[in-house]
């Protein structure tokens, strides 16, 4: 197994104060990484910069041997990295399909395997096909999301926060994919606040707080970890 | 019946024709609007850059080479006046956005007075164009026929754009949602470019075919079409391509049926198109197209 994506010591200023303090870390291709944290921890500017959405302070960001620190949004989906973003993000007013012809944007070759790949995981877009996504409910936004970030036939896929709002059989419905995607090849840098879920299926995790990285291992371990459970899981209650 | 006809005609098709004129304008303020949300108070000014152009263009060189010229100056201006004006400000609070506008408006106003010294340019006369033509008794230049098809034509080939290819469907992304378009890869400052690129272009074909009807044009020619040209897209609902046309046609043709009520009536022509202003945004701000503005998280 190779290292795909490697970040060291990234320091990101975000809306006048320093979110990510100097974080490192890597996602060895082929795995599911989590970066879990509560809200205001630096998750998603972390994902931000990876995207080149916001500009690092410092810090170096590799991918696949190349440092890609800095560089454009549009490069670095050119380069195999997409983002289903917080909130989902859906074109409201734009169709399902046309939603997923965005997401291939970049690409110039023939689409046809791909709709069908993406309606093979998630059927319920086939027969929204033509709607917009505007009309969709939350869940089925998600998977909208998750199916255009597919599109650009990524090699390392981000997810902000895929459970957000989601009922707890959605949630359990869009993490199932999460492992499929994975099965077929796709790296997947997951950040979550529900730790319990993201835990599950990572391979390994990070815990993120106030902009640095505090512990880290594999899912299992973090899962087992008495602290984790104390601050992430809310097991003190009910052990 | 042949003799009412013979009387209103003429003012009906100078209504639908000034109606075709005004919405290509519009257009290019309804197009911004969605994709920036910026009032572009300097397109009435590109489109008299445009008429100058023209004047100066076909001074010293055949029309065949004229036309394509003004189409082409017209689109690159509108090209650096959002890289010059607009691009550096994409982070700035809107108004400061505005503020920029209103300085191009008078930059090319008083550039425009600089080199015409002041003086009115007179208008060439665009061959076939300028020709007379009689339809059922009435008879107009033969522009007056030709701004509504070519009108609808091009709105016709606007909106397939939007609606069916990747740059259309990038534009009502970005539109929508800058961040999330350039999670997709889009370049948004290469769908905005195009954005402006297109409203020029409108607004050159506009110019065209609008000064052929006048005798010639001044640095403040593009004022009144630019602000009736945005009060139609207002009226049909600021970011709405057929709203905008619509509300064109719609003042455009009202003004004339206005100007054929006699002399007392026609100074008020102007004033009805903002008295429209005015009675839109007091009773349906949104216009008649217009989306509600809702932010769904």
């Amino acid at each position: 197994m190779s290292e795909l994506l490697r970040i060291e010591d990234l320091k990101v200023n975000y809306g006048g104060i320093e979110a990510v303090k100097g974080i490192s870390f890597s996602v060895e291709e082929g795995q599911i990484v989590t970066l879990i944290g509560s809200n205001g921890a630096g998750k998603s500017t972390t994902l931000r910069t990876i995207s080149g959405l916001v500009k690092p302070k410092s810090g170096k960001i590799t991918f696949a041997g190349e440092d890609i620190t800095g560089m454009d949004p549009t490069n670095v989906v050119h380069h195999g990295i997409t983002m289903s973003p917080e909130g989902r993000r859906i074109f409201p007013d734009m169709t399902v399909k046309e939603n997923l012809i965005m997401g291939a944007y970049l690409r110039k070759d023939d689409l046809s395997d791909d709709f069908e790949y993406v309606y093979s995981l998630f059927p319920r877009l086939k027969e929204r096909e033509w709607q917009a996504g505007g009309t969709l409910s939350g869940g089925e936004q998600q998977m909208l999301a998750v199916a255009r970030a597919l599109m650009a036939k990524p090699k390392l896929m981000m997810m902000d926060e895929p459970s957000l709002g989601l009922a707890p059989l959605v949630v359990k419905g869009i993490f199932d994919i999460i492992r499929q995607i994975n099965a077929q090849g796709v790296t997947i840098l997951l950040v979550e606040q529900n730790a319990n879920m993201a835990l599950q299926v990572a391979h390994s995790a990070y815990v993120l707080e106030t902009g640095s990285i505090t512990m880290t291992g594999t899912g299992a371990e973090l899962l087992a970890d008495e602290r984790i459970k104390e601050a992430y899981l809310g097991k003190h209650h009910s052990d | 019946m042949a003799s009412f006809l013979q009387a209103n005609l003429p003012y009906i098709l100078a209504g639908i024709s000034v109606g075709g004129q005004y919405a290509l304008i519009a257009i290019g303020y309804t197009m911004v609007y969605g994709i920036l949300r910026l009032i572009n108070f300097a397109h009435g000014d590109v489109f008299m850059v445009a008429g100058l152009v023209m004047v100066y263009a076909s001074a010293s060189l055949p029309m065949y080479i004229s036309i394509p010229l003004v189409l082409i100056v017209t689109m690159a201006l509108g090209f650096v006046i959002e890289r010059v004006a607009y691009k550096p400000l994409r982070t700035a609070p809107r108004m400061s956005l505005m503020i920029s506008a209103i300085g191009v408006s008078y930059l090319l106003q008083n550039c425009a007075l600089y080199f015409t010294g002041g003086l009115a340019q007179v208008y060439p006369s665009i061959p076939w164009l300028s020709n007379t033509v009689t339809i059922w008794g009435a008879t107009t230049k033969m522009v007056t026929i030709v701004t509504p098809i070519l009108t609808i034509v091009l709105v016709i080939a606007l909106v397939t754009f939007i609606q069916k290819t990747k740059m259309g469907m990038a534009m009502r992304a970005v539109s929508k949602d800058f961040e999330t378009s350039q999670l997709m890869g889009i370049r948004i400052n290469a769908v905005i470019s195009t954005t402006f690129v297109i409203g020029c272009l409108l607004a050159a074909i506009g110019s065209l075919l609008y000064f052929t009807n006048y005798p010639s044009v001044i640095p403040t020619s593009g004022s009144m079409p630019g602000l009736k040209a945005f009060v139609a897209a207002v009226f049909g609902g600021i970011g709405s391509i057929p709203g905008a046309v619509i509300g064109a046609f719609v003042i455009g043709i009202c003004e004339n049926i206005i100007k054929s009520m006699g002399s007392n009536w026609t100074v008020f022509s102007d004033a009805f198109t903002f008295v429209l202003l005015i009675v839109v945004l007091l009773v349906k701000p949104t216009g008649i197209f217009g989306e509600k503005a809702t932010d769904k998280v």
